[in-house]
């Protein structure tokens, strides 16, 4: 995995990451590994929060008096089903923010904050603000000792600010002084912030395709029945009704929500809102931080464009829009890139109909390509390389930067060739190679849930199984093609595809050769 | 070129199974461990906290004719008051060690707001002599209002030290 020019703590950061996500995916595969959804899971347990949220808003008492009883009461339903949907709603926020906080932290190691990713970026910081603030209000909503404690220290840490003509801890010096409009305050922040919350998911993914706001369905499965567990097993119990005159001298703590006020109390309210400050000063700066140039966007050939979306369709983040064709026939569309939004990934050419090299122009010419690297010198590089090798059994793999080395394969009777995303691979490339004298050709990429580009592996995958345009041809014989997905690291893996697809393709075990049929 | 098929094996379900385990736990865990302990045992609150506007700088004067010559004419009021109130100044001695010395400038931009202090003691738990003084006015130098009273503090007991002037003055609660 590539990153540029990473500090070195974050390569090493990146590296255990890596070894963790490689880890898990030995026990639950990498399309259902948690580590490669983070931001889906936090989704889902949005998901969880809301509706569990929804009842159990139906049956709070939103007065000071009644708040603690109803919560109690709910506890004493028949089956314990409203403690069991309270504990749920606790446990559900507490795996939101880990998620949320591991999402953030991965895409920061993998370099995932600048150039097109910068606007997703930009709006997640805030979103970590409006989770942590509607989950503390939560903690209030209860009134408990816990929530007395809570209260209290985020009114202590807010006075800190030099914008209340009368410190807000004020509002708790005394029974009487916690008024039923205070608690419609608390109310409010907890149910204000999640819609801010909803609000700022939609700008976070605006600029998605098929964004995953829900993860696989065997993982969303196997974490919705870990958090029930969860909350049959360790069920969430009140402290203790909230008592003004009483200090809560010790409390059953949730770490993941409510670290914030030890941490001031350990320190100052001052030294936190520093903190506070400067971690998201740094989040919103980080985008902005010298970077890497951005490499070549993808350029549009109107001459070869004939307006059939699939770049638009197959583009994971909607940098492609169709416009009416310069050529003026009625109906008739011109792909168009806007580079702002462009990742520069190649899924485009990989799913553009003329990027194929069976077309008989010298320079091969697509209706959308690359700058960097053009198909036409793909076309040129492959041809050349299998003509330097020897034998029968040549094979060819093709890769993509981001994936397991495909050079590190190279050597006798094997070529590689490697895209900027898995996702470039026109099919047609695949029988080409074949038929200009490959034995067999291996296609490799990131894992799944671990592409660079988010899309590029699966299309590619799509595509080969015919399932998706373009296809690679029916006549195409499979048993001269291998799939194999394998991040950075992974070569081991591609060895063993390679091992593979060569028992497959030997000489004594082919039908005769394809040949080269440009047209 | 097959898919790879996607059955897990018995053994990758029991990891599945263990990793779903390790997660839950994790979370139940510390949602609640290790506790948090505010206050000691045998400790107690005081907290100081109040409001209070303090009085004007300066007193209202009555103008001149010159004065009230210079002013446009819908704005020729007789009495001229300063809008600036003094700070507060308040102490807190607990067992005769002074606890408090903090002085509340007031409010708002031209100084006219009230002043406010709120500030956490923690004290032993037992009997204790809580002496308060304030002072809300610009000249002389002794306090406005003083209270010097002995409480006996439960432990995590909250000592609430306010200020109501409808109440003559300092409170204890």
């Amino acid at each position: 995995m590539a990153t540029g020019s990473a500090p070195p703590a974050r390569e090493t950061a990146l590296a255990l990451w890596q070894r963790g996500e490689r880890a898990l995916d030995a026990v639950s595969g990498s399309a259902l590994n948690p580590m490669r959804h983070l931001g889906a899971l936090g989704f889902q347990c949005f998901w969880l929060l809301a509706v569990s949220g929804v009842v159990l808003y139906g049956v709070l008492d939103t007065s000071v008096a009644g708040a603690y009883r109803s919560i109690a009461e709910l506890s004493r339903q028949p089956w314990y089903l409203g403690g069991w949907l309270r504990s749920l709603h606790r446990y559900a926020a507490d795996a939101f923010v880990v998620f949320m906080l591991a999402h953030l932290l991965r895409e920061w190691l993998f370099g995932r904050y600048r150039g097109f990713r910068r606007f997703s970026w930009l709006t997640g910081v805030p979103l970590l603000l409006f989770a942590f603030v509607s989950a503390i209000g939560g903690f209030w909503l209860n009134w408990d000792r816990l929530g007395q404690f809570s209260a209290i220290a985020t009114a202590e840490w807010l006075d800190a600010l030099p914008f209340f003509a009368s410190p807000l801890t004020r509002n708790f010096l005394a029974v009487a002084s916690v008024g039923d409009r205070l608690f419609s305050l608390f109310v409010f922040i907890h149910i204000g912030m999640p819609l801010l919350l909803v609000f700022g998911l939609w700008f976070h993914i605006q600029r998605l395709s098929r964004a995953a706001v829900f993860p696989p369905r065997a993982l969303a499965v196997g974490v919705t029945l870990a958090l029930l567990t969860l909350a049959l097993a360790l069920p969430v119990a009140n402290q203790g009704a909230a008592d003004l005159a009483i200090a809560p001298a010790t409390v059953a703590l949730d770490w993941w929500l409510l670290f914030v006020h030890p941490l001031m109390y350990a320190s100052s309210a001052g030294a936190l809102w520093l903190l506070v400050g400067a971690t998201l000063s740094l989040l919103f700066a980080l985008p902005w931080l010298p970077q890497p140039a951005a490499p070549a966007v993808a350029r549009v050939d109107p001459a070869n464009c004939n307006g059939c979306r699939r770049c638009f369709d197959d583009c994971p983040y909607a940098a492609i829009t169709m416009v009416p064709h310069p050529n003026g026939r009625i109906a008739r569309q011109l792909a168009q890139v806007n580079a702002d939004l462009c990742a520069s990934c190649g899924i485009c050419v990989g799913s553009c109909p003329s990027a194929t090299p069976f077309r008989s122009a010298a320079e091969l010419a697509t209706g959308i390509d690359m700058p960097q690297r053009p198909l036409n010198t793909l076309r040129l590089a492959m041809e050349s390389q299998l003509a330097a090798l020897q034998g029968d059994d040549r094979i060819v793999v093709i890769g993509c930067d981001r994936g397991a080395r495909v050079t590190a394969l190279e050597g006798a009777g094997v070529t590689s060739l490697s895209l900027i995303c898995a996702g470039m691979l026109p099919p047609s490339f695949v029988e080409y190679a074949l038929r200009a004298g490959a034995a067999g050709v291996l296609v490799t990429g990131c894992r799944e849930g671990g592409c660079e580009f988010r899309l590029g592996a699966l299309w590619t995958q799509q595509r080969l199984f015919g399932e998706r345009e373009p296809r690679l041809r029916a006549s195409v014989p499979r048993e001269r093609i291998e799939v194999t997905w394998a991040d950075a690291g992974d070569e081991p893996t591609l060895v063993e595809a390679l091992n593979a697809l060569r028992r497959r393709v030997a000489p004594v075990a082919r039908p005769a050769q394809m040949g080269v049929r440009h047209g | 070129m097959d898919r790879i098929p996607s059955r897990p094996t018995p053994l990758a379900w029991v990891g599945q199974f263990l990793l779903y385990g390790v997660f839950a736990l994790v979370i139940g865990v510390f949602s609640r461990w290790p506790q948090y302990r505010h206050l000691e045992d045998n400790q107690a609150l005081i907290k100081l906290s109040f409001t209070h506007a303090g009085k004007r700088v300066a007193e209202c004067r009555q103008l001149s004719a010159d004065e009230l010559a210079k002013l446009p004419p819908n704005m020729r009021s007789t009495m001229k008051c300063e809008r600036e109130r003094a700070p507060v100044r308040v102490e807190v001695d607990i067992d005769g060690a002074p606890a408090v010395r903090h002085v509340a400038e007031p409010s708002g931009l031209s100084k006219d707001g009230a002043s406010a202090v709120y500030q956490r003691l923690t004290v032993a738990a037992g009997e204790h002599r809580i002496a308060v003084r304030l002072k809300d006015s610009a000249g002389g130098s002794g306090f406005d209002y003083q209270r010097e009273q002995t409480v006996k503090l439960a432990p995590a007991q909250i000592l609430v030290i306010d200020f109501d002037a409808e109440k003559g003055g300092i409170t204890l609660q």
